[in-house]
């Protein structure tokens, strides 16, 4: 009898001590994503009491609720659709830190609407970044678009009203906004954005129709720093998640949505101006446990 | 915004004070707090797990249970081992005794290669007073080699391009050429790439074997999360590289990256880029970056401070006098002087933690010259007054009063009190002779 118990004791802690593993495993997996670690206990607690209270350990059934509990953060897919507006220019203006794609990302939302059959125009609003004009310019050319243009070092709020007023002469549909990037620390260059959403709301008297950070899916946990400020700044209407090619998952993201709100609309994933699409989260969330 | 280690350690701090030792248990939710706080600033969960072992075996000695701020030494430790890690290697820059000295610059796309050539170019110009040229071989990106170019301009540096080559044959080319010229030191740009991207990680691979630069510089963005191993030991394997330059330290990002990096690859940080300026640039400090990834600050320079003046041997005699009551003013003076040489008493109670939490130390009102006239008054007893506060008669506090400028009131309150504090730290003091903070 006192053996039996023995082996029971012994087989009951192995049996948890392998859950335990699991547990960890699955724990270190969605932290080598980048969600946050608060965003993971999070899901994890409530995958927890699912499979406690219905016996569920069967690992693959574990990682589908996983699964099931983020596609529930992230959202179905009818949120992901981007604002068109019923009364055109539509204004789509694009923010973010330094380096994450701001401006490969304009061009391949240009490429993309311009497909569709949209008249669009290119705001080059970085007046900052050295050949960053240039480099707009280049895009603007290639896929035969529209593009207004200032100076370097000039006023951004000016070339976006130049831009304004150039969609309303030429019955532009679309007028997609390119800006410098800068750190959200940086509170004199966010007040120039604030400056920027004004001269557009000023001009369609609405709010902007989409206010779109890009976030670059090898940041880490800064991008949540990221988007609460810029959100707190502009009201982001949604996130576009670029480098998705890269070897990081961007679980970042999911962190965002649950704590601040903001859905991701468009992911970006290649050096051609095809290279995006509308953001799937099913299609997302079995990329980070694949 | 975020809560910091050292808020996280204030509260455990503040729950386990009464109990006098920390357990092993304490020991253990310390470096969970640890583990936490390094995994939010971006440190690889790997990375985490092995460093945490070694601090583990570092923190359980008894130093650290019986010291009276254990969670300290604790961080403390953290820091050292960061900064020991950070820290060799790093700093400056050599240069090739023959000929110019060659550096290639690789990175994932939007890391801020670009910004970093030129700052770098710049930084060797001004600093070192050397002839630098840049090579444009980012070929792929609109307009990477105008951007080079119109910020070259700035700073005065020759940059190589022609059109119709690839990266290869411009690189040759452009050493070629800049070595007519009598340049010191040429800075390849490569274009930004994924280290799995086969093809383009080939093409630096081949600029490598034809060029042999004498050194390669990783460009890492300060923000990267978890994937910074992979990112690091990738670009290694192809091209082994000599460091990083970590950008984007501008953002309030923890940096947690670095840490991952040189565990992975053993490669030190050298240079850091923090700003859009030209000159937001500099030579790493490991220092600078342990406290950040940590999320903390003073508290590690308060403790360095105090453990650089108050030895421990000293402390340990302290301890034993307060047991036997025995306590005098020359000891009394001695410890003032430590705490006077730490820094002003506001800016001490600043660097602690829990300042402003605990009520006692609000209560507490230690003000400097308050501390300036009680020296006075010990510097005007003699030794054997010193050592026998019991001899100190009628007088003996008039000789004293007149020598330091005060009252004799003024001496019997500083007598009284400090008769009060010798019975209230015996008390404090336990049987073993440990000594145990009131607070």
């Amino acid at each position: 009898m006192q053996k039996l118990i023995k082996n029971l004791n012994f087989i009951w802690n192995k049996f948890k001590n392998d859950r335990r593993l699991f547990w960890d495993e699955i724990e270190e997996q969605m932290v080598a994503s980048d969600i946050s670690i608060s965003t993971t206990a999070k899901i994890l607690d409530e995958v927890k009491k699912i499979a406690y209270s219905e016996n569920i350990d069967n690992p693959e059934r574990i990682k589908s609720l996983i699964k099931g509990e983020i596609i529930k953060i992230l959202g179905n897919g009818k949120n992901f659709n981007l604002n068109i507006s019923a009364m055109p220019p539509t204004v789509f203006l694009i923010v973010g830190v330094n380096g994450t794609g701001k401006t490969t990302s304009v061009a391949k939302l240009a490429s993309m609407f311009k497909k569709n059959g949209k008249k669009v125009l290119i705001s080059a609003a970085d007046t900052y970044r050295a050949a960053a004009v240039e480099q707009i310019q280049h895009y603007a050319e290639k896929l035969k678009l529209d593009i207004v243009y200032h100076q370097k070092f000039s006023d951004p709020g000016a070339v976006v009203y130049d831009s304004m007023e150039k969609a309303k002469a030429r019955e532009i549909d679309l007028v997609i906004i390119d800006t410098a990037g800068r750190m959200q620390t940086s509170h004199n260059l966010m007040e120039e954005l604030i400056k920027v959403k004004k001269v557009i709301t000023g001009r369609i008297n609405r709010n902007v129709d989409e206010i779109l950070l890009v976030v670059d899916s090898t940041t880490g946990q800064n991008a949540k720093n990221q988007a609460e400020i810029f959100n707190n700044s502009l009201s982001l209407t949604g996130i576009i998640l670029t480098k998705t090619d890269s070897t990081s998952r961007g679980g970042i993201v999911i962190t965002i949505k649950n704590d601040l709100n903001i859905p991701i609309k468009l992911v970006t994933d290649g050096e051609k101006l095809d290279n995006i699409s509308y953001f799937d989260p099913v299609k997302f969330t079995d990329s980070l446990f694949s | 915004m975020f809560e910091t280690l050292t808020t996280k350690f204030e509260d455990l701090f503040y729950k386990i004070r009464n109990k006098g030792k920390l357990s092993p248990g304490d020991m253990d939710n310390a470096l969970r707090e640890i583990k936490l706080a390094l995994l939010e600033a971006d440190v690889n969960f790997k990375v985490v797990k092995e460093f945490l072992e070694n601090v583990k075996e570092k923190a359980t000695g008894e130093k650290v249970l019986e010291s009276i701020t254990p969670y300290q030494q604790v961080v403390k430790i953290v820091n050292e081992e960061i900064i020991k890690m950070l820290g060799s290697g790093s700093g400056g820059i050599s240069f090739s005794s023959g000929g110019p000295t060659i550096i290639m610059m690789v990175g994932l796309q939007g890391t801020g290669k670009t910004s970093s050539v030129i700052k770098l170019a710049n930084f060797i110009k001004v600093r070192f007073n050397k002839k630098v040229s840049i090579v444009a071989a980012d070929i792929y990106r609109p307009a990477a080699v105008l951007q080079l170019e119109d910020m070259a301009k700035n700073i005065n540096v020759d940059v190589f391009y022609q059109g119709n080559l690839d990266p290869v044959s411009l690189s040759l080319k452009g050493i070629e050429l800049f070595k007519k010229t009598g340049s010191d030191v040429i800075i390849i740009d490569t274009a930004g790439r994924l280290q799995v991207d086969d093809v383009m990680m080939n093409e630096i691979v081949n600029i490598r074997k034809r060029i042999n630069p004498h050194q390669i510089y990783l460009v890492l963005d300060a923000m990267t999360g978890q994937e910074a191993v992979n990112i690091a030991y990738g670009f290694n394997q192809k091209v082994e590289c000599d460091g990083i330059i970590l950008t984007k330290l501008d953002s309030d990002t923890r940096g947690g990256a670095a840490l991952s990096v040189y565990y992975v690859v053993k490669k030190p940080v050298k240079f850091i880029s923090n700003g859009e300026k030209i000159d937001d640039f500099d030579i790493f400090y490991p220092e600078r970056i342990a406290s950040r990834i940590l999320g903390m600050g003073d508290v590690v320079t308060l403790v360095e401070k105090a453990e650089k003046i108050v030895s421990e041997k000293e402390a340990k005699i302290i301890e034993e006098k307060i047991y036997r009551n025995e306590l005098n003013f020359e000891d009394f003076i001695s410890q003032l002087k430590s705490i006077k040489k730490i820094g002003s008493m506001d800016k001490i109670f600043s660097m602690l933690p829990f300042t402003n939490k605990n009520k006692v130390f609000k209560k507490i009102n230690l003000d400097d010259s308050y501390i300036i006239r009680i020296e006075a008054i010990i510097n005007s007893m003699t030794i054997e007054e010193r050592r026998k506060p019991h001899i100190i008669n009628g007088s003996r506090r008039k000789r004293i009063a007149k020598g330091s400028g005060s009252s004799v009131s003024e001496i019997n309150k500083l007598l009284k009190q400090f008769d009060k504090t010798r019975q209230m730290l015996k008390q404090f003091s336990d049987a073993n002779g440990k000594f145990n903070l009131p607070f």
